[in-house]
């Protein structure tokens, strides 16, 4: 930021209510990009569709840059959250109503009725929005575009174009810029660009996001997806060593020394669009404690079903005789009850304390696991697992998790739940990422002293949903599992309260109420009751 | 059961009825006429600017009070009669206490300026004043310009919030540089840069004459003292300080001075009465402490050390090294132990200023000790604890810019700037040696 003088009087900055007329102008090019795909929606056959489908992402593009360097490069540099309660967008108005509608609709479509988007069936050519892609596809992978070329397109725009608008917001703290870079970066190569190289080179291969890891990518282990690993050999086997070594190796690794935020708000896809699209959101989340005790059974609820699924799904195609292969149905079904036990027997001894009350919660979880694993032992058959078939328990959880959780609420009720309502209620990844931030790491948002004053904006601002000032006015550091390392307490704290921190796994999480500024008997006194 | 009343339930008076209900179950009445919730004063600001909305500022859901068995009463509380244990409240009714712990706060400062009372004309303190500003400068259509008087926390902060909704803002401001009577004299000089940067018409060493009013009674321009010029305006802060809020115990029969006078225990000259934060005026200062400090940590430091006493444990109120802080548009403020405005005679200052006009910090250190004295910093975040543990240790003031970088609180990946403080510490020692 520079504070050189500046000797002009004029007072012509945008106005917190409204929109300055660079701004809809900005707007008016963006929406001539959405016109043109709402054009190709309706069929409108359009003679050279690479063209259009350039000038339709052109001009979305060129649209929300213009936008941000209107609202930002005419300021100082600092905290930009004039008016955000003040705008309909994002402060549940009839605008974000609209846009929750409209989006959720294109998630029932997207998902439920491809054909409505123009996706040709049983191999005839794409027509309508779909087929809009298709050059870009082509261009890529030689392959016609699908509704999943499309969105991943869309996609991808969203975090590019919103991603320079969150730079140019915060681009007075590093630390925001590079995450937003990051996940900017992981989008266009891992998720966007590399699985379609990849499929050009083999198209065998399936679709692999590299950054990806279950059980958010749940369908990993799918007998599909195996059966075609196994069959494009190094490559294909390497894939599903980096499936495993993702969850067992490289993500507790990775957790232990930077916390979940490593995954969470500077890699993982849906972190990506939450920070970036979804930016203007953030404050809509709920902080209240009944938010939270929701989200702590709604999240472990689905890491549960995600794990008895995969079992169940893994446990029918994998075979009875150890001779052919060592990896039979019973040897697995005892691997996943051994590993668990010795997780959840490791935590009660070394964690106890810390878990406190949560250890019940652990307990019902880990024993509604081994029951089913049981279960399963005794009712399954080659495709049944308690007695019914664990491809409709697949199918199940992708219906209802993999795509109205994920996607159509958590996407589409961005305007309304706030950004992260799926990263925070539903995402079996970061319930396993917060068992290990919550216990075994070296993150922390460290409180500094006693300089809070109360004022709210870190819990207001904070996407998940937590009271951080809860914390932050008794004095207590901020160890919460649910944290994804956003920074944004820290950036928006007039007082320079809040900072993440990795450190030492000692005096990490600190309860009682050490507050600086008194002298030290008294805190012995208020610590000691 | 002992009955614990509590008037006023802002950041002090809480504190004391929370810490109480953790080692007690007395009975705990808290009374407001300001709200029915405990929230943040210090917030306000922001609701107006449309970063939050008024619940945000809230530290605790609504269930809360009922939950502690702490009981909220609405009402003014216009008479303290001591001898009968009792309130009168302006409404006539009346309560009566076993102990009362008064936490009344402060009212901004008023000089007599004619034309202080009209509408339009308002200060920066209750949750009144904010409904008011909305109200009188609802956008730059209604309000067409304000005038801010009084160059302290509050008056750039209400610039502040008035510029948020491009409100043409004059700033009038008594001292020659902003709040040059607390910070050094190039902190205030970066700041009055700042706030000219904001596009604030910042006027330094004037001051208020008259307000001028229009036909229906309201402000519609203030005149200047020094120069005589008319400021037409639909809005006139008034931010000249706050004084505590003690008129409603004139007559109680408690020791006042300019506000209510306590000892080291937090206790008046009334057996069973106790006040605490921004209206409690210690007997003598505390170290280089002011007798009155309308600070929102000293409030919660009272409110715990009056908790302690009710139960049982009297101890006295101490409090620790000074520190404090704020913002001043987008330049954060923090300060460790005393830098004065204008040096003390033993005092001796470094000040290191960032060529970006946005960050300094000021190091202040004994001329013949070099024991380390505080340092004020601003855009650069610094960390209580080190230097509430250098201030305790008494260290002198090498190690404090040798070891600088251990008290950062920047955020990951934040330039740093300690090497180049070093460096020009170390060549402003060489040229006074």
């Amino acid at each position: 930021m520079s504070n050189k003088l500046n000797h002009s009087m004029s007072l012509a900055s945008p106005d917190a209510k409204g929109i300055t007329t660079k701004q809809k102008v900005a707007l008016a090019i963006g929406f001539v990009g959405m016109f043109i795909m709402i054009l190709a929606l309706v069929n409108t056959n359009f003679p050279n569709k690479g063209i259009f489908l350039t000038a339709a992402l052109g001009l979305i593009t060129l649209g929300t840059v213009l936008f941000a360097n209107n609202a930002y490069l005419t300021k100082l540099e600092g905290i930009k959250n004039d008016g955000v309660w003040f705008k309909s967008m994002s402060s549940r108005g009839v605008l974000g109503w609209l846009t929750g509608v409209v989006l959720t609709a294109f998630y029932i479509v997207l998902y439920f009725y491809p054909e409505l988007l123009g996706m040709g069936t049983n191999g005839e050519a794409n027509t309508g929005l779909i087929s809009l892609f298709d050059p870009l596809s082509n261009l890529l992978s030689g392959r016609p575009a699908s509704q999943w070329f499309v969105y991943g397109t869309l996609y991808t725009i969203a975090i590019l174009a919103f991603g320079y608008k969150f730079i140019l917001k915060y681009r007075h703290n590093r630390y925001q810029q590079l995450r937003t870079v990051s996940v900017m970066f992981f989008q266009l190569g891992f998720a966007f660009l590399i699985p379609e190289f990849m499929y050009v080179m083999n198209s065998d291969v399936p679709y692999y996001d590299l950054k990806n890891m279950w059980p958010l990518n749940y369908y990993n282990f799918d007998q599909y997806r195996i059966d075609a690993f196994i069959k494009t050999e190094t490559i294909g086997l390497s894939l599903l060593a980096l499936g495993i070594l993702s969850i067992f190796v490289i993500s507790p690794f990775l957790t232990y020394k930077y916390g979940k935020r490593w995954y969470c708000s500077w890699v993982c896809g849906c972190g990506g669009l939450a920070e970036t699209a979804g930016d203007a959101f953030r404050q809509l989340s709920s902080k209240k404690v009944s938010a939270w005790k929701l989200e702590r059974w709604l999240i472990h609820t689905v890491l549960v079903f995600s794990v008895v699924m995969t079992t169940a799904v893994v446990y029918t195609y994998l075979g009875y005789d150890p001779k052919k292969y060592w990896l039979t149905k019973d040897v697995f079904l005892i691997s996943v009850a051994v590993f668990l036990t010795l997780v959840f027997a490791g935590v009660l001894l070394f964690k106890r304390k810390e878990l406190g009350k949560d250890a019940r919660y652990g307990a019902i979880g880990y024993f509604a696991v081994i029951i089913a694993l049981v279960v399963m032992h005794f009712s399954g058959t080659t495709n049944e697992v308690f007695l019914i078939k664990a491809g409709t328990m697949r199918s199940a959880y992708g219906l209802y998790i993999g795509s109205i959780f994920s996607g159509v609420i958590g996407t589409g009720f961005y305007p309304i739940l706030g950004n992260r309502a799926w990263c925070r209620f539903g995402c079996p990844m970061a319930a396993i990422l917060g068992f290990q931030q919550r216990l075994f790491s070296k993150f922390r948002i460290t409180t500094n002293g006693g300089q809070c004053i109360s004022c709210g904006n870190c819990s207001t601002y904070c996407e998940m949903g937590i009271d951080v000032r809860s914390y932050a006015q008794k004095g207590e550091n901020i160890v919460r599992s649910s944290c994804v390392g956003c920074g944004i307490c820290s950036a928006v704290c007039p007082r320079g309260v809040l900072k993440l921190e990795n450190d030492k796994l000692e005096g990490r999480i600190n309860p009682t109420e050490v507050l600086l500024g008194n002298d030290v008997d008294l805190m012995n006194y208020v610590n000691n009751k | 059961m002992e009955h614990i009343v509590i008037i006023g339930n802002g950041i002090s008076g809480v504190t004391a009825a929370r810490h109480i209900r953790k080692m007690s179950d007395k009975r705990i009445t808290i009374i407001s006429a300001e709200t029915d919730y405990f929230f943040s004063r210090t917030a306000l600001m922001y609701v107006y600017m449309g970063h939050m909305k008024f619940e945000h500022t809230q530290p605790y859901e609504n269930w809360f009070w009922e939950k502690n068995n702490i009981e909220l009463k609405q009402g003014f509380v216009s008479q303290v009669k001591h001898e009968s244990n009792e309130l009168v409240f302006n409404s006539g009714e009346t309560m009566s206490y076993d102990k009362l712990i008064i936490a009344a706060g402060s009212k901004p400062n008023k000089f007599g300026w004619p034309g202080q009372d009209l509408d339009g004309v308002m200060g920066m303190y209750h949750k009144q004043d904010l409904e008011n500003l909305e109200n009188y400068a609802p956008d730059n259509k209604t309000c067409k310009r304000a005038v801010v008087v009084g160059g302290g926390l509050i008056g750039i902060e209400l610039a502040e919030m008035l510029h948020s909704r491009s409100i043409p803002v004059t700033f009038l401001v008594r001292e020659d540089s902003f709040w040059n009577g607390v910070l050094p004299a190039g902190e205030s000089a970066m700041i009055n840069r700042h706030i000219l940067n904001h596009h604030i018409d910042l006027r330094l060493g004037v001051n208020l004459k008259e307000i001028l009013a229009d036909e229906n009674g309201k402000a519609r321009a203030v005149v200047v003292q020094e120069t005589g010029e008319v400021i037409d305006c639909d809005v006139v802060g008034l931010t000249a300080g706050v004084s505590p809020n003690i008129d409603f115990l004139k007559e109680s029969g408690i020791e006042l001075g300019r506000g209510i006078k306590v000892n080291r225990f937090l206790e008046t000259n009334i057996p069973n009465i106790y006040a605490i934060g921004d209206c409690a005026e210690q007997h003598e200062s505390i170290g280089m402490r002011r007798p009155i400090e309308a600070v929102w940590y000293t409030g919660r430091m009272m409110g715990e050390t009056v908790a302690q006493t009710i139960c049982g444990n009297r101890i006295e109120y101490k409090p620790g090294h000074w520190f404090n802080s704020a913002k001043f548009m987008d330049i954060e403020y923090q300060t460790y132990g005393w830098v004065f405005g204008r040096p003390q005679e033993y005092e001796q200052q470094f000040h290191w200023k960032h060529e970006d006009d946005t960050k300094c910090i000021t190091v202040s250190f004994h001329k013949d000790t070099k024991e380390f004295l505080g340092i004020n910093t601003f855009g650069i975040r610094m960390r209580h604890e080190v230097f509430d543990r250098w201030l305790t240790e008494k260290r002198d003031v090498d190690y404090v810019m040798t070891n600088l970088a251990e008290a950062n609180f920047d955020p990951e990946f934040y330039k740093k700037h300690e090497s180049q403080i070093l460096s020009a510490y170390n060549s402003h020692q060489f040229q006074t040696a």
